[in-house]
């Protein structure tokens, strides 16, 4: 977190009008932050009318609305001296930009599940590990694929391990272990389980198969993207023993077939009060009381409790749903251009970024530069599980939880350290979808 | 000089709809031929597109499901547009009043479709407004859940966004009545359902088909208003599309667009059969 400070420093001589010499200090400090071995590259490798130029480059950062976050953005832009512009665009939206229009886009910033469809199409190019200053310190859930302690990740799902490597810089196929280049930069990601209305349902949740009990018929809703959908409904059929998958993330035609059976099964009955496509629409069918378990997702928790509605983001004995996402270089970058993509990806992993997002309940890739821009106490509270002493505020400072509070699921450990799948795209993803719409429509 | 006038005065309009329709619908309809994989598509001639469409179920009920909110809607706002229309026309004699009550029913147009929209949905809801009300006035017991992600919401939403497409042209081709007429038919010894259903209603005949044009093109081709209002319970051939981009899959969409504007065109001539809207906007 110092060396932001410097460099916000370094920032304001630059508009006094000293602006090679703050450049070059910025380069330094953050090479510096990022890393003696590989992080001096950076800087001797910087041509001095590059570093002048570089804050001419303007970024253009596409991503989701609950990653692409503007505040995000405005920091980069302060702390590195260039321009960071961001879009938020949702969804299919945003995979279907960054493939159909990939100039458009500088930084895509994607689901791996996303980067399975799009790093085959050759629109992106592969980010040289060599590069990233703190690379080895990522969590090992994306760089071995394993949980910090050593156990396997399952691999049910697009588990980022499976598509975080690829064999060349400009190819279209994965690898299958670690190489020198990767598809994406690890940036955010969290364990997504049920939310409910412990004041409704006035008993505890532990399982997944909850979701389909007959118990609160009318009164559930379910995500309304069909790959994520399908997986929340696969573990509650699951926990209730009615079906076993050899791979949730990845079902067979016949998989398909039943689970899309059963759901339709459960709409004649009248199970289901709706179907969220947004995040908005997560929060107020929670908020309105129309639904009391639902798929959900932690910033929209959040969001229903700071309206002062008590809402849990259960912990299931099942496991969680994980998902993460990253940024990716376009391929049409190069030369300065790319020299600051490579920075502005360096400083997401420097601290802020991660303490900026572990306040609206995702976890950071580095944890250390993370639980060093963080209070202690706001480390204890997002990460470690334990108590807060003081208010708990959200990223923009608004307090959202009273002292005392306890994160639900607990620690990052225990959350993080306990998944069940990931979100994806399946091979029979055309057929499933297919399947999905008639669930929808019957 | 004298020859090339007429090609000049209609250059602009060629070119708009060159531009967008003639273009645009073309790479549809080649589009829709064309083959496709995971990660791209091709151009093909191939038949799959239409053949997977036309033959699976899914799309039958979507089209069902689509004509039927169409047609009650359709329904619907032609009688309050007619109704209103009616009022303003030969209950208002003030032209200036007639006016302004005809402003009057497009302020609610002034704010955008989706907030007009989505406010239904806090009023419906299990604990919304109406529910509230009704429960305390004794009325129900229970908070109906049919008021909301329904289709009676949809249907709601479809009235509550389209009827000015209906009152406009209604009320237009009504304005153009001559009143002496109904007077003439009334001493004639015409009774009142027989000066709306023999005089007003065959006189009005452009307007309905206007105004029905509209309305059925409209709630075919959508896809938003059901999702919000149905909560994502149903589903519209446009929705269908939706689905087919977001996979990606063009081809499967642009055929699916192909056979929706095909089958919209039909429906449309039918109504230009019925009624022969250039003959009577020239009378």
């Amino acid at each position: 977190m110092a060396s932001n400070r410097d460099s916000n420093g370094g920032k304001t001589g630059a508009a006094q009008g000293s602006g090679g010499l703050t450049r070059r200090r910025l380069l330094q400090t953050s090479a510096a932050t990022a890393g003696a071995a590989v992080g001096s590259g950076l800087v001797t490798g910087f041509p001095t009318v590059w570093s002048q130029k570089l804050k001419d480059v303007t970024l253009l950062h596409v991503g989701s609305s609950y990653s692409a976050i503007i505040d995000i953005a405005r920091q980069a832009s302060q702390d590195l001296g260039f321009k960071i512009e961001m879009q938020s665009v949702n969804g299919d939206a945003l995979v279907n930009r960054v493939v159909t229009q990939p100039s458009t886009v500088d930084i895509a910033d994607l689901e791996y599940w996303a980067v399975r469809k799009v790093w085959p199409r050759g629109v992106l190019q592969g980010i040289e590990t060599a590069k990233i200053g703190r690379w080895d310190k990522i969590s090992p859930l994306f760089t071995q694929g394993k949980y910090p302690d050593g156990r396997e990740v399952t691999l049910e799902g697009t588990a980022p391990y499976e598509v975080q490597y690829t064999e060349e810089k400009e190819g279209n196929r994965f690898a299958a272990g670690p190489t020198d280049h990767a598809t994406l930069l690890p940036q955010i990601y969290n364990a997504d389980t049920l939310g409910i209305r412990p004041d409704l349902i006035g008993r505890p949740i532990e399982s997944w198969s909850e979701l389909l009990n007959p118990d609160f018929a009318g009164k559930v809703a379910l995500v309304d993207i069909p790959s994520i959908g399908i997986m929340d409904v696969a573990m509650a059929l699951e926990a209730k023993g009615e079906m076993t998958y050899a791979d949730k993330g990845n079902m067979t035609k016949e998989e398909i077939d039943k689970t899309i059976a059963a759901l339709i099964d459960l709409k004649r009955q009248g199970h289901f009060r709706a179907f969220w496509n947004s995040f908005d629409q997560s929060v107020n069918l929670m908020a309105s009381g129309e639904v009391m378990i639902q798929s959900m997702w932690s910033p929209a928790v959040t969001a229903v409790r700071t309206r002062g509605i008590d809402c849990q983001y259960v912990a299931l004995k099942e496991g969680y749903r994980a998902w993460a996402a990253g940024l990716g270089l376009m391929r049409h970058l190069d030369g300065l251009k790319l020299e600051a993509a490579y920075e502005y990806m360096n400083w997401y992993l420097s601290g802020w970024q991660g303490a900026f997002i572990a306040r609206q309940g995702y976890y950071t890739p580095v944890l250390e530069t993370t639980k060093a821009a963080m209070a202690p106490d706001e480390w204890g509270y997002w990460y470690m599980g334990e108590k807060a002493e003081e208010p708990v505020k959200d990223p923009y400072g608004n307090v959202m939880e009273k002292a005392g509070a306890v994160r639900d699921g607990g620690s990052y450990e225990q959350r993080m350290g306990n998944i069940a799948c990931w979100n994806t795209v399946m091979d029979e993803n055309v057929y499933m979808v297919r399947k999905w719409n008639e669930f929808i429509s019957a | 000089m004298q020859r090339l006038a007429p090609y000049l005065q209609v250059a602009p309009l060629t070119l708009i709809l060159g531009v967008f329709l003639v273009v645009p619908v073309t790479m549809i309809v080649l589009v829709s031929f064309w083959s496709y994989d995971e990660f791209d598509i091709y151009p093909d001639l191939i038949l799959d597109n239409y053949q997977w469409i036309l033959t699976s179920p899914v799309t039958w009920s979507l089209y069902l499901k689509t004509l039927y909110y169409a047609l009650v809607t359709w329904a619907i706002t032609l009688l309050i547009g007619f109704t209103i229309s009616w009022y303003l026309v030969f209950h208002v004699k003030n032209l200036i009043w007639q006016i302004g009550l005809f402003l009057l029913c497009t302020v609610p147009f002034w704010t955008s479709n989706v907030i007009r929209m989505i406010s239904w949905i806090p009023f419906l809801g299990r604990e919304g407004i109406f529910n509230q009300a009704l429960m305390g006035a004794g009325l129900t017991g229970e908070p109906l859940e049919f008021l909301l992600f329904s289709d009676f919401a949809v249907i709601l939403a479809y009235v509550h966004l389209f009827t000015l497409f209906m009152i406009v042209p209604i009320f237009n081709s009504m304005a153009r009545i001559d009143p002496t007429l109904i007077e003439a038919a009334v001493d004639g010894g015409a009774r009142p359902w027989q000066v709306v259903f023999e005089v007003v209603l065959p006189l009005c005949k452009t307007g309905i088909a206007l105004g029905s044009i509209f309305v059925i093109a409209l709630v075919m081709g959508d896809f938003v208003v059901v999702r919000t209002m149905s909560g994502g319970q149903s589903a519209t051939v446009a929705s269908a599309m939706m689905n087919e981009i977001a996979l990606l899959q063009y081809p499967t969409a642009a055929a699916g667009a192909t056979i929706l504007l095909v089958v919209v065109t039909l429906m449309v001539a039918a109504i230009l059969r019925v009624v022969d809207v250039r003959r009577e906007l020239a009378g």
